[in-house]
């Protein structure tokens, strides 16, 4: 692979756009706003998307995938950004669908995947329980008790918690280690909070209180930190491609504005001081996909070199927060009062670009994974 | 991909083979080697290096073989650069016609004047100097005055220029000249190569804030240049000189490469300045180099993905159109960085107590405001992205 996408690449870029365009645009997405969906997405949008092989890319063909490479996912992640699209496949397949994938014996795998990778059963992960993401701290109890275990604890800011068919709970296990358990919905003791966040996608919080689990439900068939890790970094990778998606419709809208909108006479995109702030938007999103294009790069040759791929995903991340924070801004700015108001779509943009941003982690985060890479050196 | 990679071991090979050990390691600013007809060498390595470089016609790997180059595609030039900075090789020589000159007249020069400049060039024995700026024209390059006036088979050259690099030590100049004053500015403007011993030109060097410099200012009296040194059309320079300039741009980003002295590594003086940070500042300054980091692997990056588009045929205009804006700011951020890390001794000017490297890091980041404004003024290339790359309109 290099950094630019090769003709399979370019082939899911193409029909994910059309796809997008016809049955995901905008519009239904502030419709999905408006009406106040509980799941926050289009149940008939993401079985559209299971038929059209996103939820199979990556996985191997004997797990019923199509073996593509992980790599499939910078372009379906960037048209998603581009149509603001909301659907599970981050959450339920890139995320818990690696974890199945690493950690699961041969049965639960076969218990699991089929139904994920055909959309029958979505999974969310539960990782978090601090506001600003800090994957290693975790504190909810797996208590050993009879063959099985007891949890008691509880999650926060679970992406398509609501409504989900099931949850991957993180938890700290007697010996002090973390596991995932599959924890069912309907499980006794389980309660889910919806989250109504400024996105208006699906977020929740899990409560568990003496959820009682038969040792079947731990994945426990390989190492868990380095599952756990591999898992969010290639989550990373897809919301850094979503973003780079958004920087990439924000500067083309604002580009067109700044040529049509006339001001003093002369259309306001002729006047220096917004050229040069426009180029630099320019150059901001360039480096973004720089950035990305070389993070997936380093996920689909993963039997190479750890480091690299934490270096690559964390700058990947690092650098598509900033371009599409200074972008999304910059393009309510340049957009003057309109771009304050609710009826242009770039404040559905600006808000999801601040949910993304924090999921997996904020720039801060990846900043310092990524010293420690580079330091270590 | 095979034979690519059999390139690349053939080329591994023969770089270990024929670099001689002092030729991998850093480049002090003295022993840099400029081709030309009085080339100097400080040792017998540079020498070697130089002629075994020049045999393999890898001074211009990408040139076609009759003009003295190696006839190297975009991939193996890519991997002979790669593989010359994974053994920390020198450049052979430094050459301002090869990188900017050359891919100009292989593009619009006639074929006379391609046999006449191209293999003496090519062969490191020319050194070349850059005449486009003048002192009333600055960014509005196109507003240049130096006058060529057709008398019989020669031009009469008048007017001045000025921040031409090593315009002292430079056997040619190639130089944009105003042959019709009557017409729109940029209409009436050629490029026209000539010889800096010719009668009439007289060259005085300029000091810059970080001290002595390389630039000149040069002036020309009455000198005539025969009229078959006029490259293109006549009065069709600008479309030149703005192909020129784009290789500029490139020339210039190179001048980061590790092997070269104005090359500071931030990673290197970050391991030395703070090798385990305390207390809130320390951190702080720590945070900042790592962001600094960052951006320039970002950029980096980028000359990569330059490459497989370029290899698939993809337009680069825009990524271009970037790489020297971006390069020399991150430059200048880096160098205001090493000036924290090292306190005062980053502040010494010359003489004891100041090590030679940081004297000459303080005189990097003092050069580093001139490379945003040489090649280009930053707010130069911005009007190019946001013309040309995102179509705005002009002003009225």
């Amino acid at each position: 692979m290099s950094l630019i996408y090769n003709e399979d690449q370019q082939q899911l870029l193409d029909s994910a756009r059309d796809y997008l365009a016809a049955r995901s645009p905008v519009s239904a997405q502030r419709a999905l706003r408006d009406q106040g969906v509980a799941q926050g997405f289009d149940s008939g949008v993401w079985q559209g998307m299971v038929e059209l092989g996103w939820s199979a890319v990556a996985f191997a063909e004997e797990q019923g995938g199509l073996d593509f490479g992980f790599a499939g996912y910078a372009p379906i992640f960037e048209q998603i950004g581009q149509h603001l699209s909301a659907a599970p496949l981050l959450s339920s397949v890139v995320l818990c669908g690696s974890l199945i994938e690493q950690l699961a014996s041969a049965e639960q795998q076969q218990a699991l995947l089929p139904q994920l990778i055909s959309g029958a059963q979505r999974y969310a992960l539960a990782l978090d329980e601090h506001d600003r993401h800090q994957p290693d701290k975790c504190t909810l109890q797996a208590v050993a008790e009879g063959d099985g275990y007891r949890l008691d604890g509880s999650k926060c800011w679970v992406a398509d918690g609501v409504e989900a068919d099931g949850w991957l709970v993180v938890a700290r296990l007697p010996d002090g280690l973390r596991g995932v358990f599959v924890v069912p919905a309907g499980t006794a003791g389980v309660s889910v909070a919806p989250r109504r966040m400024i996105d208006a996608r699906n977020m929740a919080a899990l409560s568990l209180q003496q959820v009682e689990l038969p040792a079947e439900a731990l994945l426990n068939s390989g190492d868990t930190e380095a599952a756990l890790e591999r898992a969010l970094d290639r989550g990373r990778a897809c919301l850094a491609a979503e973003l780079l998606g958004i920087c990439d419709r924000l500067l083309d809208t604002t580009v067109e504005y700044l040529k049509t909108r006339v001001q003093f006479d002369a259309p306001i995109g002729s006047f220096q001081a917004l050229q040069h702030r426009a180029a630099r938007l320019y150059v901001q999103q360039q480096l973004a996909r720089n950035a990305v294009m070389a993070a997936f790069e380093a996920l689909d040759r993963e039997q190479g070199d750890i480091a690299e791929r934490r270096r690559l995903v964390a700058l990947a991340k690092w650098k598509a927060n900033q371009a599409a924070q200074l972008i999304s801004n910059e393009a309510v700015q340049m957009h003057g009062g309109i771009g304050v108001t609710d009826e242009l779509d770039i404040g559905l943009y600006l808000k999801r670009v601040r949910v993304a941003q924090a999921q997996l982690g904020r720039s801060d985060l990846m900043a310092a994974r990524y010293a420690a890479q580079r330091l270590a050196r | 991909m095979n034979e690519l990679d059999a390139f690349r071991a053939e080329t591994r090979a023969w770089l270990e083979a024929n670099c001689p050990a002092s030729m991998r390691t850093p480049m002090p600013s003295d022993e840099m080697v400029w081709g030309g007809s009085t080339v100097q060498f400080n040792s017998e390595d540079q020498r070697l290096w130089f002629e075994r470089m020049r045999e393999k016609g890898w001074f211009c790997p990408d040139w076609p073989t009759e003009y003295g180059g190696a006839g190297l595609d975009v991939r193996r030039q890519a991997i002979l650069d790669q593989e010359m900075r994974r053994l920390h090789c020198r450049p052979p020589q430094i050459n301002l016609g090869i990188w900017m000159l050359g891919p100009v007249l292989l593009e619009y020069a006639s074929e006379e004047q391609k046999q006449r400049f191209l293999p003496p060039m090519a062969r490191g024995e020319v050194r070349w100097c850059q005449g486009f700026s003048e002192p009333n024209a600055g960014s509005d390059l196109a507003s240049l005055r130096t006058s060529a006036v057709l008398d019989g088979d020669h031009y009469v050259i008048n007017g001045t220029k000025i921040w031409t690099s090593y315009g002292n030590k430079s056997d040619w100049m190639y130089a944009l000249v105003r042959t019709g004053p009557m017409v729109p500015k940029q209409q009436g403007i050629s490029l026209i190569v000539l010889d800096m011993h010719s009668p009439g030109v007289s060259v005085s060097p300029i000091d810059l804030i970080s001290g002595k410099s390389s630039f000149c200012q040069v002036f020309f009296d009455n000198v005539r240049v025969p009229a078959d040194q006029l490259i293109g059309e006549v009065n069709d320079g600008w479309k030149l000189g703005k192909a020129l300039l784009q290789h500029e741009r490139r020339a210039m980003s190179r001048f980061s490469e590790s092997a070269l002295p104005t090359h500071f590594d931030l990673d290197e003086y970050l391991t030395r300045c703070l090798p385990s940070p305390e207390g809130a500042a320390e951190l702080a300054l720590q945070q900042r180099a790592i962001r600094c980091l960052m951006d320039e692997e970002c950029y980096s990056l980028g000359n990569r993905r330059m490459v497989d588009a370029v290899s698939a045929r993809q337009d680069v205009s825009g990524l271009m159109a970037i790489s020297k804006l971006v390069h020399t700011e991150q430059e200048r951020d880096k160098f205001e960085l090493l000036l924290e890390l090292l306190g005062n001794a980053a502040l010494g000017w010359d003489g004891d107590g100041f090590a030679a490297r940081d004297l000459e890091l303080t005189n990097s980041w003092l050069m580093s405001f001139a490379q945003t404004i040489a090649g280009g003024s930053s707010e130069v290339q911005l009007n190019v992205i946001a013309k040309r790359v995102l179509g705005l309109p002009d002003a009225k």
